[in-house]
């Protein structure tokens, strides 16, 4: 699914990602920990495209390379970010932005766009799924959410969007155990043999309930250690300065 | 004649001229022009006399220069006053008369205009350069009592009615452009609503120009008689050309008791090329005479064309608990120029006024809000509430709100917010992300910036409009 080596990536001359390596196959879900400034952000932002890096290294998504490719024809082919500080757009109804997005999806599959009350139909199956009060979804996009709701917000337009690979960037910060619960029940949800999952965190907190099937350590800029569950049972103890 | 520069700019879908043989005033503006057009109009004698003495007190007045967008001289000799298509200045019309080269026009235009394609639930009259081409409906809106004709035809045949409110809005003696409108004027629409009716369809006059080095001077007069209601729209487009054309209109509406009037403009002139050649001049006088009580007047304006923009539909506010609104959003982009606001005059009591404006600006574009609240002595408990907000896109454009405040009585009260915010990279990132390409990111955040006056729209163009704000901001991010 993704094949990243040698990974450099710098903003404003600035150093930080130094020579990544991780692959993660299809129906795996690996799990990126590091303290602050590691480059945790940057990694879920260079796979997704953003602008402004200077990028060197390999980065392969299903096989083919993703440089020259836009953000949105990423999106396009099956790559979505859970944004750690989703953005908020006045004026634009969360139902129809979905919508939008969704038929960009499905035309960029071959599949045909959906009407409003198909669409309709498909969001009300998939909030109450994950117990997601639909009145949310009549506001403007995330203007006036908490963050709580922010977040779960993220997580159902990754279930109505069910793209192949999953970057949660940080999903988990902020959250109380309930909303947590909620959020490690869409991921677990949506877990299949096709999907695969990166998910950033701070904390092992998350992974308890997720159970991933990798778990790596990211220390200035690189993969410093890679393993089980344990790890992230061993960083939660001894915190990250003690790893090596 | 000039070298017309048709050029094949993607973004404006509209450029593009019919080749159709004209009859044409004699270049230049003196009372040989206007008596050309008073004649071919076949005009009473004090239609002309109007005209002349509107002509006559132009001498003395001075183009004001007091707005942010300047712009070269305009030759006013160099002009020509009144082109028509030879077609329509022969015949009297019917629609099975018009010119087959018209109805195509139009029709490329998106309007159409023969009896079985008819817009459904919307008449419209179509103004070519000077005339007035065509108006669907007539018979329907004629069984309600509700003439809807130009202004040329209301002339001869409702002599009565354009003698008593033609110029009371907008004097003879206003202020430069419109003053010359009065004196050449051409042709606009004119609508009268019976007391106690309410007119069943959306009324739209679509304005095209197409003649080059010819001004459009229309002139629109909307009279709802006591208790009427009437939702009026007009539409505008002009081929691409290297040279600047001048569109000065004066539009007047009157409100009489309890009648309401919704006036909406979707201007989509063509705006000049990236590097600011061409484009049409704007600069257009609106105003509306809340004359009887419990009246109301709403401008709702979608403003994406033109090099410049310059005017500020106004109300009036005379009746007792009349009420005026001023929804806008003017788009600027390129070397685009927009000073546009409005001005809310309350003499009556119990008057309400309500201004929401949205500035769009991008490229190298400017756009400046400026707005009069004037609440008069009398004009007890009356309130006025105003928000303007601009949204910049890129570091090159500029964005100004100009609100000039006159509380003249203690019972009154003026509120005034105003926000200025760029197009936010995060918001950019997050829709691209979810499968939006940069301009329909940059469609979707504005429209969402501008969704209170869209709102406004009626339905049928809402979806248009929506549209065109996207177009209008093709390139202009990323």
């Amino acid at each position: 699914m993704l094949e990243i080596k040698n990974l450099k990536a710098s903003i404003n001359n600035k150093d930080i990602l130094k020579g990544l390596d991780i692959t993660i196959k299809p129906g795996e879900l690996h799990a990126i920990m590091g303290p602050n400034g590691s480059g945790k952000s940057t990694l879920a932002n260079v796979l997704s495209g953003k602008n402004g890096y200077e990028i060197s290294g390999e980065l392969k998504y299903q096989g083919k390379s993703l440089k020259e490719i836009s953000i949105d024809e990423r999106a396009q082919k099956g790559i979505f970010l859970a944004f750690q500080y989703p953005t908020e757009i006045p004026g634009v109804n969360t139902n129809n932005f979905l919508k939008t997005s969704l038929n960009k999806v499905r035309k960029a599959r071959g599949e045909k766009e959906l009407d409003t009350l198909s669409f309709l139909k498909l969001l009300k199956e998939k909030s109450s799924e994950l117990g997601i009060d639909e009145k949310m979804l009549s506001r403007q996009l995330n203007v006036g959410f908490s963050g709580g709701e922010k977040k779960k917000n993220e997580i159902l337009q990754m279930k109505v969007l069910d793209p192949n690979l999953v970057i949660l960037d940080e999903t988990d910060s902020g959250l109380d155990i309930d909303a947590l619960k909620i959020i490690a029940d869409g991921v677990n949800s949506s877990r299949d043999k096709k999907k695969s999952f990166l998910v950033i965190t701070h904390y092992q907190r998350l992974l308890d309930y997720i159970n991933p099937d990798f778990v790596h350590v990211l220390s200035d800029g690189k993969i410093i250690k890679s393993g089980c569950m344990e790890l992230a049972e061993e960083l939660e103890k001894k915190g990250y300065k003690k790893i090596n | 004649m000039k070298k017309q520069n048709i050029n094949t700019n993607q973004e404006y879908k509209y450029g593009f001229t019919t080749d159709i043989e004209n009859i044409r005033a004699p270049k230049g503006l003196n009372e040989n022009s206007i008596k050309f057009i008073s004649k071919i109009k076949k005009e009473p004698k004090w239609m002309l006399d109007w005209r002349l003495k509107a002509f006559n007190r132009l001498q003395n007045l001075k183009e004001p220069n007091w707005q942010k967008p300047k712009y070269p001289k305009i030759n006013y000799q160099d002009l020509y006053y009144y082109s028509a298509p030879k077609s329509v200045s022969d015949k009297t019309k019917s629609l099975d008369d018009v010119d087959p080269k018209l109805i195509e026009t139009y029709k490329k235009l998106g309007i159409p205009l023969q009896e079985q394609k008819k817009l459904s639930g919307v008449a419209v009259d179509a103004v070519f350069d000077s005339v007035s081409v065509a108006t669907t409906y007539k018979e329907e809106l004629t069984k309600k009592g509700i003439i809807f004709c130009s202004i040329s035809e209301a002339i001869q045949k409702h002599p009565d009615l354009v003698k008593k409110y033609l110029g009371t809005v907008i004097p003879l003696t206003d202020h430069y452009f419109a003053t010359l409108n009065s004196a050449v004027f051409t042709d606009g629409s004119f609508v009268y609503i019976p007391p106690k009716v309410k007119c069943p369809m959306e009324l739209s006059t679509y304005f095209r120009i197409n003649a080059s080095e010819t001004g459009q001077f229309e002139r629109t007069l909307i009279i709802a008689d006591k208790g009427s209601y009437v939702s009026y729209l007009e539409g505008c487009t002009a081929p691409m050309r290297d040279e600047n054309q001048l569109h000065a209109a004066n539009v007047e509406l009157i409100a009489l008791d309890d009648a309401e009037i919704k006036y909406s403009t979707v201007q989509n002139w063509y705006p000049g090329d990236k590097d600011g050649v061409g484009g049409i001049y704007n600069f257009v006088t609106k105003r509306g005479a809340c004359r009887g009580k419990n009246s109301k007047i709403s401008w709702t304006q979608v403003e994406t064309g033109s090099a410049i923009t310059w005017k500020y539909p106004s109300c009036i506010l005379q009746g007792d608990n009349s009420v005026g609104e001023f929804y806008s959003i003017a788009i600027t982009n390129n070397h685009q120029k927009a000073d546009t606001g409005t001005k809310m005059i309350h003499l009556g009591k119990n008057t309400k006024s309500k201004i929401i404006s949205k500035g769009i600006s991008a490229g190298k574009a400017d756009n400046t809000y400026r707005g009069l609240v004037d609440i008069g002595k009398k004009a007890l408990n009356s309130r006025n509430y105003t928000q303007c907000d601009s949204l910049l896109m890129g570091n090159k454009c500029g964005a100004h709100t100009v609100p000039y405040i006159k509380n003249k009585n203690s019972s009154s009260i003026v509120e005034h917010e105003a926000t200025t915010s760029k197009i936010n990279e995060e918001q950019l990132f997050y829709c691209n992300q979810r499968g939006l390409n940069q301009e329909e990111a940059v469609g979707l955040i504005v429209n969402g910036f501008c969704k209170e006056v869209l709102q406004q729209l009626p339905m049928e163009f809402a979806v248009e409009a929506q549209k065109l704000v996207g177009i209008s901001l093709e390139g202009s991010v990323g």
